[in-house]
């Protein structure tokens, strides 16, 4: 087996070090009648090039984004990754490489978890961030329970324009936590009166902006109000490039951001990995979930990165941990940092523009096709658009067509009676040619 | 007189006043830098730069990126009306940005002061340093996996559930369980996931109000307590025994009417097989509680036991341990967790099921037969592992993976076979699993710790052991070195800790105490970055200001 270097010789002489003659005889504790006795039933070892095969016909059953017009968004979504990223998180050094554990020769983790926490920081508006989180929607399910520690209040409130997979996470973590979740309905139009739902008894509330529908949603009254309460704001975003165009949710109160950052760095990856985003203000961080790290020196002066605050941590603090997370999107940051490095404020801005360019472009050209309708007054790169048919039919007529259009709400909502709307989503990588395939697809299938 | 790096130069010895004048901006720029870049460990002949050679040393993106600068060209669009409703950022950002040659010399900088597997030996008990191969690589970058929506029709991705559903088979037959939750994102959101089901199971009963007590050994991992206090079990701890074993008796004294679950780790963190872990289940099972099993340890025994003929109700499996998917720094992981009978129905959304059409995709609870107990994450779990993952076990096939395990303790027992005379073993001298722990007697009055032992194993080449884990030995020093090592790099490794340990012994205290002397940096303050944290960069304060 090509992965394995011990040759036969090799084992005899060290089962003979050990003072063993086989060995089965290393796995003595392993009840008798339980040791298998014949490999497992499944096939054998294979060449490097017989597997490939085999994933390749795999992957060839499936529908690329890029291989099409593409309009597919609702919490991931498909953008150009320079190459240099993809070279980079595969240097083996990066890629091969442990939690940094051992700081004196992980400085090249350290130093990037730091960029990547300066950057989180400066992109959200807020003092700390922590160095990433599974994904977006677990990492606001752990912001709900860090709420509840800083406010010892357990109840949350959700907005009706959140990701529904991202209430799904936070009101199974809230059932099993017994704590009490408030979901309000589904807000197409993003206008929900979420004030009201806000009391003494409010630990946090929990907005998207822009929301799963696609509005820009107005922080400050809903900052404003829950303060008056005692309550937190966590400001939720799924897409980060819409944070090069929008102001920031720190400067409008948020008390506990986070969001996707898949969109920086890394591909769709059919729902993952993807990297969660996470920050907050200075005096809330040590009631925040995972890893951080710091600034400091080493023995000869010299400054250098460790990670720290881990009286936090579960391996510290076992029961009494602010959350189980232990690995978390490693690679996943790199990838965000570099690419974000990349870009640069200039070309992260600008790329926003273009983002919000194409969306404006494309909404425009879908309202003038007879039976659609566009429902949103405010939007980033994603709208919803109202059929005069049932999304979920259309959306597959269209693929057979050759466009991949966006996600039907019911997909994300069923039986919410929104059955005829249409999440559409535009990025960077939509041609003219894009916008005129889906326009003349979708005139045929209505 | 300050070089880029922060530390003082000596201008007389380069022939010039002032070095740094006229380099242009950057240079200058980091003169006025109060905060010390690091160089590479001090010595004989500094030099200008504070380069060694090829160690090179590298400031923060921060020092020398700016926010006018970009290495992706993009054109402007054309003017337009924006739909923001005034929502518009009107603050600037602070993100700096490099050129994309820059880009490539600061990150490839910075890996160069990394050690992964591919360096050496990383040794690191409980974490399955093994070999990732690079044709995972390229398949888990297939366009077909990874360039695909979560969400585009179900019609459009039959390949990618096809993928879900054949690994999803491997590790149900691997464990002999039912069932597979592939969702969670790593072995502590696995654990949840299981511990999630465990509840379910429990509340269908009506026992949700009573049983709430969830025990967890002395040796466990902090993910499994945190675990299950999370979602408000309370922890009720089994006491380690000097043998290293979890003992029937003692589960069996705990158990009563309030346990809703053990949560053991098998393989344990001592390196050993729990022998009386199938009495252990029963007792559980008998008491009306379930069995969780840890299964980061699974490299010891795939293809040589299986789980589920152990008793056990869930398992998470660490795909980047056990199945080799990269550990990349600190994930990304993925944590699948295989079910027993017991509990299958209560799998969470989604999962993928084999209809008339073709796959089918079950995304919500009110779309399946069973009753899923909710939703781990957004979308479908880590498909870029799952690809690797099953890249891995195509390639070693049934007979592979016993291999695999089998050379994974043999090379554990022959490391534990070349120190136990000079290293001090908790639980006597006998087999041990894929990973071996020793404690620190052997280091007393020697005035050097487990931690100095392993500092200076890192200036000799290589990546230490777990340390201080488990909780339950003192000084504990846990080595796993998984089957990827060949014999000679496995002899080296152990003449090399029999030299330490001849050094501990002998009193040369300094190649300890003083360590690592070799590495980018010398040992690091960790008390002074907890005392008074400093998470993000800040610019340093002007020079007028600076100067009060
Ligand atoms: C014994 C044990 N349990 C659980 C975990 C948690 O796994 P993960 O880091 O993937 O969340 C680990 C890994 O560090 C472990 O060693």
């Amino acid at each position: 087996m090509r992965y394995l270097p011990l040759s036969d010789t090799d084992r005899g002489e060290m089962l003979a070090r050990i003072g063993v003659d086989h060995v089965d005889e290393l796995f003595a504790d392993v009840p008798k009648n339980l040791l298998l006795k014949e490999p497992v039933d499944l096939p054998r070892r294979k060449g490097e090039l017989e597997v490939e095969r085999i994933l390749s016909r795999m992957s060839a059953r499936n529908i690329p984004a890029s291989s099409v017009p593409f309009f597919v968004g609702a919490g991931a979504y498909k953008h150009h990754v320079p190459a240099t990223v993809d070279h980079l998180i595969q240097r083996s050094e990066f890629l091969t490489s442990y939690t940094p554990y051992q700081p004196e020769i992980a400085q090249g983790t350290l130093q990037y978890l730091f960029e990547f926490q300066t950057q989180v920081a400066a992109l959200t508006g807020m003092d700390v961030a922590n160095a990433s989180m599974y994904d977006g929607s677990t990492g606001t399910g752990e912001a709900v329970l860090m709420a509840h520690r800083v406010t010892k209040r357990r109840k949350a409130v959700l907005s009706g324009g959140l990701h529904p997979h991202y209430a799904d996470v936070v009101k199974t973590l809230s059932d099993m936590a017994s704590d009490e979740t408030v979901i309000l309905a589904p807000d197409v139009a993003g206008t929900e009166d979420i004030l009201s739902q806000i009391d003494d008894t409010t630990s946090c509330v929990v907005v998207q902006t822009p929301d799963v529908f696609g509005n820009l949603r107005d922080l400050k009254p809903i900052a404003d109000k829950a303060h008056q309460h005692g309550a937190l704001l966590i400001a939720v975003f799924t897409e980060a490039v819409s944070l090069g165009l929008l102001t920031s949710p720190g400067s409008q109160g948020a008390d506990i951001v986070v969001g996707e950052g898949q969109s920086i760095g890394n591909a769709l990856n059919f729902g993952g990995p993807y990297v969660g985003l996470f920050a907050t203000q200075s005096k809330y961080v040590r009631q925040m979930p995972g890893r951080l790290c710091g600034e400091t020196v080493d023995a000869d002066g010299n400054r250098g990165f460790v990670l720290t605050l881990s009286t936090r941590e579960q391996h510290i603090r076992r029961d009494k941990a602010t959350s189980n997370i232990c690995t978390n999107s490693g690679l996943c940051s790199l990838a965000f940092t570099i690419h974000m490095t990349l870009l640069g404020e200039a070309g992260l801005t600008r790329l926003a523009r273009i983002n919000h360019a194409n969306a404006v472009k494309l909404a425009d050209q879908l309202a003038g096709v007879k039976g659609v309708e566009v429902l949103n007054r405010t939007f980033f790169n994603e709208f919803t658009v109202k059929l005069a048919k049932p999304a979920a039919e259309a959306v597959e007529r269209l693929a057979e067509k050759g466009v991949l259009a966006g996600v039907p709400v019911s997909r994300l909502l069923p039986g919410a009676g929104l059955d005829n709307l249409l999440l559409v989503a535009s990025t960077e990588v939509n041609t003219d040619d894009d916008r005129a395939a889906f326009v003349a697809a979708l005139k045929e299938v209505l | 007189m300050l070089n880029r790096q922060g530390r003082p130069t000596t201008p007389r010895a380069h022939g010039v006043a002032d070095p740094a004048a006229g380099m242009g901006d950057q240079a200058a720029r980091l003169q006025g830098d109060a905060t010390r870049a690091a160089g590479p460990a001090g010595g004989s002949h500094p030099t200008f730069t504070g380069n060694k050679a090829l160690a090179q040393v590298e400031p923060l993106l921060f020092e020398i990126g700016r926010t006018d600068t970009t290495g992706v060209d993009l054109d402007e669009p054309e003017d337009f009306a924006p739909r923001l409703g005034g929502l518009e950022r009107r603050e600037p950002i602070g993100l700096p940005g490099l050129s994309e040659p820059e880009t490539m010399r600061h990150y490839v900088r910075l890996s160069q002061q990394n050690y992964g597997i591919d360096t050496g030996l990383f040794p690191l008990g409980s974490c399955t340093m093994k070999h990732n191969a690079r044709l995972n690589e390229r398949v888990a970058r297939l366009p077909g996996f990874a360039d695909v929506h979560p969400l585009q029709p179900v019609s459009t991705v039959q390949g990618a559930l096809e993928l879900m559903n054949e690994l999803g088979r491997y590790l149900v037959t691997l464990t002999n369980m039912t069932a597979v939750a592939l969702s969670p994102k790593a072995g502590a959101h696995g654990e949840l996931c299981g511990m999630m089901a465990i509840k379910a199971a429990i509340e269908a009963k009506g026992e949700g109000a009573t049983r709430n007590v969830v025990l967890v050994p002395d040796s466990a991992h902090g993910t499994n307590p945190a675990t299950a206090a999370l979602i408000g079990f309370r922890v009720k701890p089994v006491p380690a025994r000097e043998d290293g074993w979890v003992h029937v008796e003692d589960v069996k004294e705990r158990l009563g009417p309030d346990v809703a679950a053990i949560m053991l780790t098998n393989p344990n963190t001592c390196g050993l097989f729990e022998p009386q872990v199938a009495e252990i289940a029963k007792a559980i099972h008998d008491a009306g509680a379930y069995f969780y099993c840890d299964g980061a340890n699974f490299n010891a025994i795939v293809g040589k036991a299986k789980p589920g003929d152990l008793g056990v109700d869930a398992m998470h499996i660490n795909l980047h341990k056990t199945f080799s998917t990269p550990h990349g720094g600190g994930g990304p992981g993925s944590g699948p967790v295989v079910l027993s009978e017991r509990l299958a129905p209560f799998a969470p959304v989604p999962f993928v099921r084999a209809g008339k059409d073709g796959f089918e995709l079950v995304e919500q609870e009110s779309d399946a037969a069973e009753k899923p107990f909710g939703r781990m994450t957004a979308f479908h779990g880590q498909m870029g592992m799952y690809v690797r993952a099953l890249s891995y076990m195509l390639s070693h096939g049934a007979d592979g993976m016993k291999q695999a395990s089998e050379d994974a303790v043999l090379n554990a027992n022959y490391i534990r076979a070349g120190l136990s005379d000079l290293l001090s073993l908790p639980f006597g001298d006998k087999p041990c699993m894929h990973e071996v722990l020793f404690d620190d007697s052997w280091l007393k009055d020697t005035g050097v710790t487990t931690l100095d032992v392993a500092k200076a194993m890192i200036d000799e080449g290589y990546h230490p052991m777990t340390m201080y884990f488990p909780l339950v030995v003192h000084g504990a020093m846990l080595i796993e070195p998984t089957e990827s090592e060949s014999k000679s790099s496995l002899d080296l490794f152990i003449a090399t800790l029999r030299d330490l340990a001849f050094a501990a012994k002998n009193g040369d205290t300094e190649r300890f105490t003083g360590a690592p002397y070799h590495a980018p940096r010398r040992r690091l303050d960790e008390t002074r970055a907890a005392r008074s944290p400093v998470l993000k960069w800040t610019p340093p304060a002007p020079v007028a200001e600076a100067a009060e």
